[in-house]
């Protein structure tokens, strides 16, 4: 009887889900306990909650959300860096009869949500983050097309990143590895929670990032300032265009995979499974064909940010706009050509091999001819080596390499050697930390003094620059070494004690990248306490050339008191060199979308949703979906969602950024 | 992305402008209201990513659609009969949403309400159908577990139903609200997005009606 009521409660939560057994979880749980204590405390001591619930949490300003974005991925990039360095600590150590310090069952979930969290809740937040903030001020709008939406994808996205985290504390994550094959994933192989954490908190997640990959296509397409055609557009937009497209058309492949999984774990179908007809191989090719696309989701936005970082501390004009763009949307659509590469070795002949082989190295043509206008963008300018146009120096070196060992992998032959081995891990590393992270680092620095009004301290973003780039290089050179010689990825222990330097040398390069990361936190507070040193008061610190260095720093709420029109690419540095003049009358009233909690609301139900299902906990489930569809319902009947700033505030604003502007001169 | 260029003001008067043209102008001051303006492209975004889920079915079923696992085949399970009936019952709410919106366009509420409720009433039919044949098949021993044939083609199918059925949720709220506030702009807007969504599961229908039962019973 007790026993029934203890399922119905509570499905098949129990005490033995909490690894009270492992010390090393116990001892995350009590830091993250006490610094969650130590927040709480601070929040409530200085009555902050109400602000933040108010201002931030509830908003739909596209700038905030942004910064929100950005802060979510800046947390979950702690989460997985140190999950990286765990596995180089076990790595390095486990040699000559050692287990190490992790053993198998934890070692499994450390590489998964290592992976999961670096792509979905890292680099996904960072990317949406930018492309959210930076925008509709580049193309003149005042916020994006479906301002609430934004508001509900971003914290779907958290949603899927607490689902994750609770799976740190609360039962376990997968042991699957980031894509969760079948028919390892099925419930014969992973009867655990491990792999609903993460088919649920990818699915929350999932559903923010679709919306708000329509909702940024829309703004792009619908919400431009007259004058800017699409070929005047900047890089930056052009490259985010493409990416929301592949997103809507990639994500909801995802998410009908991983139905079609939980169909075969929740309900008994055998879409995957070894028997009944099943065909694991279906998943694999069909998480791939979202896979492929997802790497390049990530990778165009930075393309963009480098275009504008090289232009604008160049001094000139971007060489070869046009291919630029071209090169651009032929990326993307060669994106769904190549899926097939990331398992030649399933068997499915020479010829289809040969196919997808030849597209994926078609697409080194278009990004070098990227690699070449940024390279004649620079080519007699007068650059000025801030830190963004550092981070875009190393990333054209350092993804040169990534790209060719990439294409020496689009060699199947090649390829059936080095499948699966640390030469696949090190090649793939190679092009996301030194192709998407570096470029995340140039937009962060590019921007932050729009976002904040002050410039990020140089000193400590060099220490962290060098820390990271060098670090880099000591941490995966090692494994292109290792993977040439049969090292396959995902081991624990190792037989052969010769390999063993190569993997010190590689978690020397771990520690350097740490000192990066704690030498950017560092450079972040350092930077606040010298907000008054760093200020800039002009909104355009950098001599830019696109329209968001137009407006103040940090931009008002409205963005633009006036929209603008354009005439050029660089429709900033148009402005600037024909004379214009800031309008300083004849302000109007602005219409702007209001707040609503509705969107936090709604994500919180969908976690506790995909908490009840994980847990088998129906009642939750139940209670939490039929609140989904009675909140969601009840927001449609709320016609008042938008209200107008008093032209007397847009004076007082526009008048104080006069006095700001005058004092500078 | 339109503006009339005597909206349009600043920028210098003639200040560093060459050959003596208009001067250029940097900025509009007349503010046009963007509110709803990409909600009809939003949802045919919405549409077609819809449409990839499909998709992804539609190629399971084609991949698995022939795994029986020595259970039941489609031409053993198919009723051609009752799913006739079913599709025409599709294919009349698509024509009734077609006249509720011809009804919107004049202006009329009472008969664009009328129409939504016929609708609605097919749309139900059509479900309770589908539930019907479903629960048949499962009594047959043919439930989704059986094969990965019937795996995917209760997802398939399952997964258009589930489509109808909340966009019949989403037609009662329609027609609540309709009834509050009449046919607004915004309401208006709302019965056009739900009008497309309502004919693409028609369309979505008319590929299983093909792919999965009429070529299920040739085979």
């Amino acid at each position: 009887m007790l026993e029934t009521l203890t399922t119905f409660l509570f499905g098949r939560l129990s005490l033995e889900s909490f690894p009270y057994h492992e010390p090393i979880v116990v001892a995350t749980f009590f830091a993250v306990l006490l610094g969650g204590i130590a927040l709480v405390a601070a929040l409530s001591y200085f009555k902050l909650w109400g602000y933040l619930w108010k201002e931030w949490f509830t908003t739909v300003d596209h700038k905030r959300i942004g910064i929100m974005y950005m802060i979510l991925g800046l947390i979950m990039l702690l989460r997985g860096f140190a999950d990286a360095i765990m596995m180089r600590a076990q790595q390095a150590i486990a040699f000559n009869g050692s287990e190490g310090y992790l053993n198998s069952h934890h070692f499994d979930q450390v590489f998964t949500a290592h992976g999961v969290i670096m792509i979905f809740f890292v680099a996904m937040p960072f990317v949406t983050g930018l492309m959210n903030y930076v925008v509709p001020l580049q193309i003149g709008a005042r916020d994006v097309s479906f301002p609430f939406l934004n508001n509900f994808s971003f914290w779907m996205t958290v949603g899927g990143a607490v689902l994750i985290m609770a799976s740190l504390f609360i039962g376990e994550f997968a042991r699957t590895g980031w894509l969760a094959y079948p028919p390892l994933s099925g419930l014969e192989a992973s009867p655990d929670v491990g792999v609903d954490y993460y088919i649920w908190a990818l699915q929350v997640a999932g559903v923010g990032t679709t919306l708000s990959g329509i909702n940024l296509i829309c703004t792009i397409v619908k919400m431009r300032a007259p004058g800017m055609t699409m070929m005047k557009m900047p890089v930056f937009t052009w490259t985010s265009l493409c990416t929301n497209v592949l997103i809507v058309a990639s994500f909801p492949i995802l998410t009908a995979v991983l139905v079609l999984l939980s169909l075969d774990r929740y309900a008994g179908t055998h879409f995957f499974t070894n028997d009944m007809g099943g065909n694991p191989m279906m998943y694999v090719n069909l998480i791939w064909i979202w896979g492929h696309p997802e790497v390049y989701i990530l990778i165009l936005p930075c393309f963009g940010i480098f275009s504008e970082v090289t232009s604008t501390f160049t001094g000139k004009k971007l060489f070869g706009y046009t291919s630029m763009v071209y090169a651009t949307v032929v990326i993307t659509i060669l994106s769904y050509l190549v899926w097939l590469h990331h398992f030649f070795t399933m068997g499915s002949g020479a010829s289809v091999n040969s196919f997808f082989g030849i597209t994926t190295m078609i697409i080194s043509i278009p990004t070098g001819a990227k690699i070449f206008n940024w390279l004649f963008t620079m080519y007699r300018g007068r650059i000025r080596f801030e830190l963004p146009m550092m981070w875009t120096i190393a990333f054209m070196l350092t993804f040169v390499l990534g790209g060719m060992t990439g294409v020496l992998l689009a060699v199947p032959p090649a390829d059936f050697v080095l499948h699966n081995s640390l030469f696949l891990i090190a090649h793939f590393h190679n092009v996301i930390i030194g192709g998407v992270l570096f470029g995340l680092f140039a937009g962060i620095y590019y921007w932050w003094p729009k976002a904040f009004g002050f410039r990020l301290d140089p000193f400590w973003g060099k220490m962290s620059f060098w820390f990271w780039v060098i670090g880099f290089y000591f941490a995966f050179m090692p494994l292109y070494v290792l993977g040439l010689m049969g090292v396959t990825r995902r081991l624990r222990v190792f037989e052969d004690p010769s390999l063993q330097i190569w993997f010190q040398i590689a978690a020397f390069g771990a520690v350097l990248i740490a000192l990066g990361i704690g030498s950017f936190l560092i450079q972040i507070a350092v930077s606040i306490l010298k907000r008054k040193q760093l200020v800039d008061v002009t909104g355009d610190p950098w001599e830019g050339r696109t329209l968001e260095w137009a407006t103040s720093s940090p931009p008002p709420d409205y963005n633009f008191a006036f929209t603008p029109v354009i005439h050029d690419n660089d429709a900033w540095w148009d402005m600037k060199k024909r004379g214009y003049a800031r309008p300083l009358e004849g302000f109007r009233p602005i219409h702007m979308p209001s707040n609503t909690g509705t969107g936090i609301i709604l994500a919180g139900l969908s976690t506790a949703l995909g908490f009840g299902l994980i847990w088998h906990i129906w009642w939750l489930a139940a209670l939490s979906f039929i609140g989904l569809l009675a909140v969601a319902i009840n927001h449609t009947f709320n016609y008042n969602r938008d209200f107008h700033i008093p032209v007397d505030e847009v004076v007082a604003t526009e008048s104080e950024r006069t006095r700001l502007l005058s004092g500078q001169v | 992305m339109t503006t009339t260029v005597d909206a349009m003001h600043g920028g210098h008067a003639g200040h560093d402008t060459p050959r003596g043209a208009t001067p250029p102008v940097f900025y509009v001051t007349d503010d046009h209201a963007h509110e709803g303006a990409s909600t009809a492209l939003g949802f045919w975004i919405y549409l077609m990513s819809d449409c990839l889920i499909f998709a992804v079915l539609f190629a399971t079923y084609g991949v698995l659609g022939t795994s029986y696992a020595a259970g039941p085949t489609p031409k053993e399970l198919f009723d051609l009969k009752l799913v006739a009936l079913n599709t025409s019952m599709l294919l009349f709410s698509s024509i009734t949403y077609g006249f509720a919106m011809l009804a919107m366009e004049k202006g009329r509420t009472a008969q664009t309400q009328g129409w939504l409720a016929v609708t609605l009433l097919f749309g139900l039919a059509f479900l309770g159908i589908e539930l019907y044949e479903f629960a048949h098949m499962i009594h047959e021993g043919a439930g989704p577990w059986r094969s990965a044939f019937l795996s995917s083609f209760f997802t398939l199918v399952g997964t258009h139903g589930l489509h109808v059925t909340f966009g019949s949720v989403w037609l009662v709220t329609l027609m609540v609200q309709v009834a509050r506030r009449g046919l607004i702009p915004a309401n208006r807007r709302r019965l056009m997005c739900l009008s497309m969504f309502w004919h693409f599961l028609d369309v979505i229908w008319i590929g299983v009606f093909t792919f999965v039962y009429l070529m299920g019973a040739l085979r």
